[in-house]
């Protein structure tokens, strides 16, 4: 658990991060979503004190981050950032065992931990160790990066727009993968993006900040459906509230029993792809499949009903 | 087209004279073209091989043919100085001198030029152009120590001066590299400390670079009063050689002249490193001193090396200057020559300079190549 | 920048008070010279000497500028591609040959006196400018190029009004380069017999007298450093009008 008590960064008498207090449970993503200029990153710099705070404190599993010095505190957060920041004179192998290596594992044990991260990410061990970031591509220059911070098991990740940097084809895999290997891992994720999309996409909690304040903070249906300014409402998008609450209920919330014609979609989906589908193809109701054999259906009445439902 | 304009002017270069025979070491000597330097025998495989090479360089396309032509032609050269020495020499009094002209220089230029533009075409690695380095000072050492080339006037000088040109070339190692050693010693931590320190590199710099600006006598000169000061008034300094003339104002001088370079290298150098890549270094635990060792000097060693590159050619011939003041090395060989009009005596200061200067370059740059282990982007 | 002001304009009047009144410097010098010795220089005027050096390194910095900048132009256009690698080694090989031996080289093929310095001078001093030229001529913003050839301006033109004017910060960053090393050369070129500042020092080397070493040498010094100090300012100038 990371625990945010009046935390308060001031710039020439200016704060840039005003008095927030958050927290953060274990195994879960965090976004903190904001425009630029409103203090998240200097939020999300100040727990592994690469900015000190000018007042409050910082908790992680009940310790100060004070208690140590920056750097010992360090090695055991990860931190990836915009643009990856690879070290280009290191091989692949070597840049995710960067950390371990600061923590002198075993060279024989980092050796194992960058196969086993490489094939988590899809990257085949044997193709990718000994190559240098520059001949990567940049989809898999991020993954490397990534990879890097989980490299030491820290107990917490943070994440600084993590995939500003890529094309959104490639921005959704990414954001997949990392959603994917969290489940896995059961890591703690603190992720800040100025994407709502992004935001309410990854998080199971999001935070928006406003010059330098936390003026919402909860799960990404309620930030959607009870904005608490219109500053919130305005970064939500009023006009996309529905489809943007509908992209976080899958259909296994709406599937009855009966029948519909055309193709299937995996109960999985979210209800907006089946709303998309309805539109498209002009249905009333879209079969729905699980392990390949069709379970029943979601009809486009269910869903708009759906729709008026604010959790 | 290069090869067109080499085969020209190297043609043109064979009309001029090829080589120089004077009663004695101080009076001007007559020219002598290359074909009259002694019987058609004697002379005409040289040429042949001159003239054999100039036309291989004409083969834009074929780099290696190219090479090949240069290393020909420069043979030639080397058969032509051989039989011109032995037969202008007989019957021509026990004094008489004989040295390549001006004939002999401007081929040499042109068919060294030859040979470099066919190996930067090659574009050989590191590896590679350290092999042929070596390949090319064994010759050199071969011609050299085979005796050949002992009838030439410089080498009569070299004769009569070995013990001397020993000291002189240990004097000028001694310069060249002890003030390197000691302007890295300094150079490194203030460049360093500038890297951390913007003001400190604000302040450091301007006054380095108008260090530079003096002009190298003016400069060994203001050094004369300085150090006889030290000499004088600290105790002990006369002792471990400090004195107004001689090898110490020499040394510290160019120390003086190199740190600019070291240092402003060590900077960029160390700033080269990508943010991105501090940043995450930072993030990841990393102490500034792990940041250092760890990410900008691996990444800015190619930088900073050339800066000791740029240092080390320009002290070898800035050494020079120190045999004006009784500080050693080629330039007492160079100002004695200038003094008594003895072109060889010149020369025999003045070519070994060049030679320094030319293999410190080219092994310099391998190093430089060495430490750029990086790959390119891949296209 | 106001201490600098003062600094500059303290070295600019120091300069012209060592060249014109040196025995306002007597009593300075004095303590130098050897007993009894001659304490200021005076087997020719400095400022003669001074006028000899200074047009020394102008005549052969101009005619360098001339013929490096003519030959980069040469080099950089579709034409002289071929020419391309060769003039790229020359300069990189050229310039590892010491400027002192240069001139020492020159003197058994064109003689003694003013002639070998002016020809070391010259040759030395193209290599810096070309390079310079080359790099200012053919790292070009290429947006800029594309807009200045789709508004049909022809090659002349684009040479003239587009790639000249761009490129000239970065070539006078070479004459300045050139013309500091042709200032130190020619110091060294009264060991020549050409009349230049070296003299002073030289005379004084030889007769042990420290006076002139330090008279000469400070009038050589700074006067390298004021004209080096002017270009840098001169290139800022332009670099600020090209928006650089």
């Amino acid at each position: 658990m990371i625990e945010i008590d009046g935390i308060t960064k001031l710039y020439d008498g200016l704060p840039a991060v005003d008095d927030v207090t958050m927290t953060v449970d274990t195994g879960t993503i965090t976004v903190i979503v904001g425009t630029s200029g409103s203090g998240k990153t200097t939020l999300l710099r100040m727990i592994n004190r690469l900015e000190e705070p000018t007042s409050g404190s910082v908790r992680i599993n009940g310790e100060s981050t004070q208690a140590v010095s920056p750097h010992i505190l360090r090695r055991r957060i990860g931190y990836a950032i915009q643009g990856h920041g690879l070290f280009p004179h290191y091989t692949v192998a070597r840049n995710i065992g960067a950390v371990p290596a600061l923590l002198k594992w075993p060279a024989q044990q980092i050796a194992e931990r960058v196969d086993q991260l490489l094939t988590l990410f899809s990257m085949d061990p044997a193709q990718f160790r000994d190559r240098y970031p520059a001949e990567l591509s940049g989809g898999q220059q991020q993954r490397v990066g990534v990879a890097r911070a989980l490299a030491s098991r820290p107990d917490l990740l943070l994440m600084d727009e993590p995939f500003g940097a890529l094309d959104p084809v490639i921005r959704a895999r990414a954001q997949d993968d990392l959603r994917r290997i969290q489940r896995r891992l059961g890591s703690t994720i603190m992720l800040v993006t100025h994407d709502m999309e992004e935001a309410i996409r990854l998080g199971d909690r999001v935070a928006v900040m406003d010059a330098g304040r936390l003026v919402q903070y909860g799960a990404p249906a309620e930030i959607i459906a009870r904005p608490v300014t219109d500053f919130v409402a305005d970064m939500v998008g009023r006009v996309e509230r529905p489809l943007r609450l509908l992209s976080l209920a899958t259909l296994s919330e709406l599937v009855e029993d009966g029948a519909a014609e055309g193709e299937a979609l995996p109960v999985d989906a979210s209800l907006r792809d089946a709303l998309s589908a309805c539109l498209w193809t002009g249905r009333d109701a879209v079969p729905v499949e699980q392990d390949g054999a069709v379970i029943g259906r979601v009809t486009f009445d269910a869903i708009r009903a759906r729709a008026r439902v604010h959790p | 087209m290069p090869g067109v304009l080499f085969a020209i002017l190297g043609l043109a270069a064979l009309t001029t004279p090829f080589m120089t025979l004077a009663a004695n070491r101080i009076v001007a000597g007559d020219g002598v073209a290359a074909w009259r330097l002694a019987s058609p025998g004697a002379t005409v495989p040289g040429l042949l091989c001159i003239v054999t090479g100039l036309l291989l360089g004409l083969w834009g396309a074929r780099p290696r043919l190219r090479l090949a032509g240069a290393a020909t032609g420069l043979a030639g050269l080397v058969w032509l100085l051989m039989a011109g020495a032995e037969a202008l020499l007989t019957d021509a009094g026990t004094y008489a001198r004989v040295s390549p002209d001006v004939g002999f220089w401007c081929l040499l230029t042109i068919l060294a030029l030859l040979m470099a533009d066919a190996i930067s075409a090659l574009s050989p690695g590191p590896l590679a152009r350290a092999a042929l380095l070596v390949v090319v000072l064994a010759t050199l050492a071969l011609v050299f120590w085979s005796g050949v080339l002992s009838d030439l006037s410089v080498m009569k000088e070299f004769a009569v001066r070995q013990q001397a040109f020993v000291r002189a070339t240990l004097q000028h190692l001694g310069l060249a590299f002890g003030s390197l050693a000691a302007a890295a010693v300094i150079g490194f931590p203030v460049g360093i400390l500038c890297h951390r320190n913007g003001r400190l590199r604000d302040g450091v710099l301007p006054v380095l670079s108008f260090l530079q600006t003096i002009p190298s006598l003016a400069m060994f000169g203001l050094m004369i009063p300085i150090l006889g000061w030290v000499g004088h008034t600290v105790p002990g300094a006369q002792a471990i050689g400090i004195a107004g003339i001689g090898f110490a104002p020499a040394f510290i001088a160019l120390v003086l002249y190199a740190l600019l370079p070291v240092v402003a290298n060590t900077v960029a150098g160390l700033g080269a490193a990508p943010p991105a890549a501090l940043e995450a270094a930072r993030g990841m635990g990393m102490t500034p001193v792990q940041r250092l060792r760890r990410v900008e000097l691996p990444l800015g060693l190619p930088v900073i090396l050339t800066g000791l590159r740029i240092v080390l050619v320009q002290n070898i011939g800035l050494a020079v200057i120190a045999g004006l003041i009784g500080g050693g090395g080629y330039g007492t060989f160079v100002f004695q020559g200038l003094n008594q009009t003895a072109t060889d005596l010149i020369l025999l200061g003045a070519l070994p300079t060049v030679l320094l200067a030319l293999v410190a370059a080219i092994v310099m740059d391998i190093l430089v190549d060495l430490t750029r282990k990086t790959p390119e982007p891949a296209p | 920048m106001k201490a600098g002001q003062i600094l500059r304009g303290g070295m600019v009047l120091l300069l012209v008070a060592l060249v014109l009144r040196p025995e306002w410097f007597y009593a300075v010098l004095a303590p130098f010279a050897p007993t009894g010795g001659p304490v200021i220089y005076e087997r020719a005027s400095l400022l003669s000497l001074s006028l000899s050096h200074l047009g020394l390194v102008a005549g052969a910095s101009g005619l360098a500028t001339v013929v490096a900048v003519t030959l980069a132009i040469l080099v950089t256009r579709p034409l002289g591609a071929p020419f391309r690698p060769l003039s790229r080694t020359i300069t990189n090989m050229g310039q590892t040959f010491p400027p002192v031996a240069v001139l020492a080289l020159a003197v058994p093929i064109l003689g003694f006196g003013a002639g070998p310095t002016l020809v070391a001078l010259f040759l030395y001093g193209l290599l810096p400018i070309f390079e310079n030229a080359m790099t200012g001529l053919s790292t070009l913003p290429p947006a800029t190029m594309d807009a200045a050839r789709g508004i049909g301006l022809n090659r002349w033109q684009l040479l003239l009004r587009v790639e000249l004017p761009l490129a000239l910060p970065v070539i006078l960053t070479g004459i300045r380069l050139s013309i500091v090393i042709a200032l130190g050369t020619a110091t060294i070129g009264s060991t020549v017999a050409a009349r230049t500042l070296g003299e002073v020092i030289i005379a004084g080397l030889l007769t042990n007298n420290t006076a002139f070493v330090i008279q000469g040498g400070l009038i050589v010094g700074l006067f390298a450093v004021i004209i080096y100090d002017a270009l840098v300012r001169l290139e800022a100038y332009c670099a600020r009008r090209t928006g650089q």
